[in-house]
């Protein structure tokens, strides 16, 4: 490793091709806790957003007609409008009326901190998304797959669950897959209230140490690299959970 | 091929009654923060949030700026990505191989890297000036944002055209040749003309979430609607403003692009059950 | 092959008896919207009994065995499965659902279940029977319906038939007291409705009380204790099945009759 080390370094010295955020072990280390929060702030908000897409869609199936409207009012409201301002109004306006508490030290502190606002931001914005995928997997679940459940004697939650939810899941993998996608690029969006994310660090490194274009093309590697990986996961999932027969 | 005229989105009694109930969620939020604060001397919330609205509409006195900013920007982006997009999406059916590889590749690049940083990348590495012919051409902020933001939208627009063109049976095609088109001339007036109507949804699906992209350029310094709200916030220095005022911005947004929403799912069901 | 959990999974209103009929329906109606599909329907089964449904297409057959499991509401009337009444706001649809099995038309498999996890789901999460008991009841009922070796297969690689067997022993696993056929052959191809019809009759020979909605006339006349045949939401004859299809009296049954067989 050392010696690669030396290498950019070389390179830097010589060609003027600055790749201290690699050589450099302090800023190395920025960088690396800055994808390492990436990868945490994305892997929570998935599972965050899919929890909210299940419950959602859950929801709608039922015979309230309150809790439905509220489901659907909840979905056109961060369908359509700008995730950002979502993150500002939940960072910003919701922040400061949250009570504080006092932390291990006897020091008051807000309850939730950017890391928080900002995965219950984004988990309710992808979730939005995710609770109308799921919803449109339900529906296509054949209408005589869940009575022969019914005149078996499943309950309600146990159809839902062992029937619905499986079949509903497999069909709208593609759809999911795509939105859990854009889940995670629009975690830089983080950037804006100071989480200290992979762009986040990014930046303090390029205005410290003056090398944007080599930051930048680091940057978007990286990002190519985190979709091309979670895609390969899910296309392994896909394949997992593929049924002989069923599907095309 | 009949045109069809495109219908106008039919505002429900439902998209009054969200609208009207996000009104009330504001004011009642507002009013709420207001009562608590107690303090007769300053003007109200609503009348506070009045004064602010001309503001974050359309920008300081003498200025392009706030929420028509955004509008002219998603508009602007939209149709640079468009016109690149066709370009790119011709590309990407292009008979020769590397024209197609090589359309791949900077598709599958901008649809996959994060908005946010494809704007960074064009804020911070372009000139803020062209010189052409000795001439300055001074290239200002919202210019190389709208730039920044019709990059994912030419790689996505693409992905419609490469789509939508796939979606046209090969017996077009074979028609066409045996009638002696060039692929040009096929694709031009045989193809891409029956493309239209399946291309019109997810394009405008996508202008939808350029719109809602447009915020993003205030982090990279624009005047746009949220970098006016913030201003206006920081000038009043009233916590019970918050929430009215971010709600407000929300408002703007929703109400422009939930119409847009509903007319795209009123095209998509037309055109499904057409094709 | 009953075992275990019979003794409380299956108990009656305390007033019936074996003797009463098992499946009683009186004066049933049933409108879908504006359209009256049953208009007075009623039938007694007895323990044991198998009894036939004929008739025309869209004559009320399906819609009468859904609403003796409670699938399909009624209007009017009464439905009583040993002794307890279905049409019944307060009516503990499971313990029904666990006395009545049902077969239908499209088999209707849990596409995602291996056959043999579709036979055991049920006794699993309904009974919440221990696996290894529920496991091999499960294996007992695919060599019964003569599926040995498909017990790992999805029911996208069975064909038609075999995916009607194995949801014949799905529904057999819950220990049902009445069996429901709704036209269990009408979507198979000629070469496998035979093996189903073996499995049918080889139950009905154990002794299973079953109700069949069926357009097998053959079938139904070997099988068959009592012949039912209904047209526009009523019984318009019935009778046991060699006097019912040499001597039938109304003219819409001969009229149909005639054009089967």
């Amino acid at each position: 490793m050392d010696a690669l080390w030396d290498l950019l370094r070389h390179v830097h010295d010589a060609y003027g091709v600055n790749l201290v955020h690699f050589y450099d072990g302090f800023e190395r280390g920025r960088l690396l806790r800055g994808i390492w929060t990436t990868v945490k702030l994305a892997a929570v908000c998935i599972a965050f957003s899919i929890l909210i897409g299940i419950v959602g869609a859950w929801l709608q199936t039922s015979r309230q007609r309150i809790l439905k409207a509220a489901v659907k009012v909840y979905i056109q409201f961060f369908r359509n409008t700008p995730p950002l301002v979502q993150m500002y109004f939940f960072y910003f306006a919701l922040g400061p009326q949250m009570p504080r508490v006092v932390n291990d030290f006897g020091v008051p502190q807000p309850m939730f901190g950017s890391f928080e606002w900002a995965v219950l931001s984004l988990s309710f914005f992808a979730g939005a998304f995710n609770v109308e995928i799921f919803r449109s997997g339900v529906e296509a679940v054949q209408k005589a797959t869940v009575e022969a459940a019914d005149s078996l004697g499943l309950s309600r939650w146990q159809i839902y669950r062992y029937v619905v939810l499986p079949l509903a899941v497999r069909i709208c993998l593609p759809a999911l897959n795509n939105n859990l996608v854009n889940l995670a690029k629009t975690t830089t969006q983080a950037y804006a209230i100071a989480v200290p994310e992979t762009l986040f660090v990014a930046s303090q490194i390029w205005s410290d140490r003056i090398n944007v274009l080599e930051m930048m093309v680091t940057l978007l590697t990286f990002y190519l690299l985190l979709v091309g990986v979670f895609v390969w996961a899910m296309t392994r999932l896909e394949r997992r959970l593929r049924v002989p027969g069923f599907g095309q | 091929m009949t045109t069809g005229s495109v219908p106008a989105p039919r505002l429900t009694p439902r998209w009054f009654a969200t609208a009207a109930l996000l009104c009330c969620a504001a004011l009642a939020a507002g009013e709420a923060g207001a009562q608590l604060q107690a303090a007769g001397s300053r003007p109200g919330v609503l009348a506070t949030l009045w004064k602010w609205t001309p503001l974050v509409l359309f920008g300081p006195p003498r200025e392009f700026g706030g929420f028509a900013l955004n509008i002219a920007v998603s508009f602007l982006a939209m149709a640079i990505g468009t016109l690149a997009g066709l370009v790119l999406g011709l590309g990407l059916v292009s008979t020769l191989a590397p024209v197609r590889r090589l359309s791949w590749l900077v598709t599958q690049f901008f649809r996959n890297s994060p908005w946010l940083v494809l704007l960074f990348f064009v804020m911070l590495l372009t000139p803020f000036q062209l010189r052409i012919a000795g001439v300055a051409i001074p290239l200002p902020g919202w210019l190389k944002a709208t730039v920044g933001l019709s990059l994912p939208i030419m790689a996505n627009v693409a992905e419609i055209v490469r789509g939508a063109v796939n979606s046209i049976p090969t017996g077009q095609w074979e028609s066409a040749e045996s009638l002696a088109f060039s692929r040009l001339q096929t694709l031009w007036r045989i193809i891409l003309p029956q493309c239209v109507k399946r291309m019109i949804p997810p394009w405008m699906n996508w202008y939808a979430i350029l719109t809602m992209a447009t915020p993003l350029i205030s982090i990279v310094g624009v005047n746009d609607a949220m970098t006016l709200t913030q201003d206006a916030l920081a000038a009043e220095q009233r916590s019970e403003l918050l929430i009215p005022m971010y709600t407000l911005l929300l408002f703007f947004f929703f109400v422009y692009c939930y119409p847009i929403a509903r007319w795209t799912i009123q095209l998509e069901r037309r055109y499904a059950v057409r094709n | 092959m009953r075992s275990g959990t019979e003794g409380q999974a299956v108990s009656g209103s305390p007033t019936w008896t074996p003797d009463q009929p098992i499946v009683a329906l009186h004066d049933i109606h049933k409108s879908f919207g504006a359209v009256e599909v049953l208009k007075g329907v009623s039938l007694d089964v007895a323990k044991g009994e198998v009894v036939c449904i004929i008739g025309p297409s869209g004559s009320g057959k399906s819609t009468l065995l859904r609403c003796v499991n409670a699938l399909v509401p009624i209007n009017r009337g009464s439905i009583k499965v040993e002794g307890q009444e279905v049409h019944d706001p307060a009516l503990d649809k499971l313990a029904l659902r666990r006395k009545v099995g049902m077969v239908f038309q499209q088999y209707n498999l849990f596409p995602h279940k291996t056959a043999i996890d579709n036979v055991m789901m049920a006794p699993l999460l309904v009974l919440k029977r221990p696996r290894a008991e529920v496991e091999a009841q499960a294996r007992r009922l695919m060599s019964k319906v003569r599926l040995e070796g498909k017990e790992d297969a999805y029911p996208g690689e069975l064909s038609g038939g075999q995916q009607q067997r194995v949801a014949i022993a799905r529904s057999l696993a819950m220990n049902p007291d009445v069996m429901l056929f709704d036209e269990v052959t009408a979507a198979l191809d000629p070469e496998t409705v035979k093996e189903v019809l073996v499995t049918i009759r080889e139950l009905a020979e154990e002794g299973m009380t079953c109700m069949i909605v069926t357009h097998e006339m053959g079938f139904a006349r070997e099988i068959g204790d009592h012949i039912y045949f209904t047209d526009g939401g009523v019984i318009v004859e019935h009778g046991p099945p060699d006097a019912f299809f040499t001597q039938a009296s109304d003219p819409r049954t001969r009229a149909f009759l005639s054009q089967i067989l």
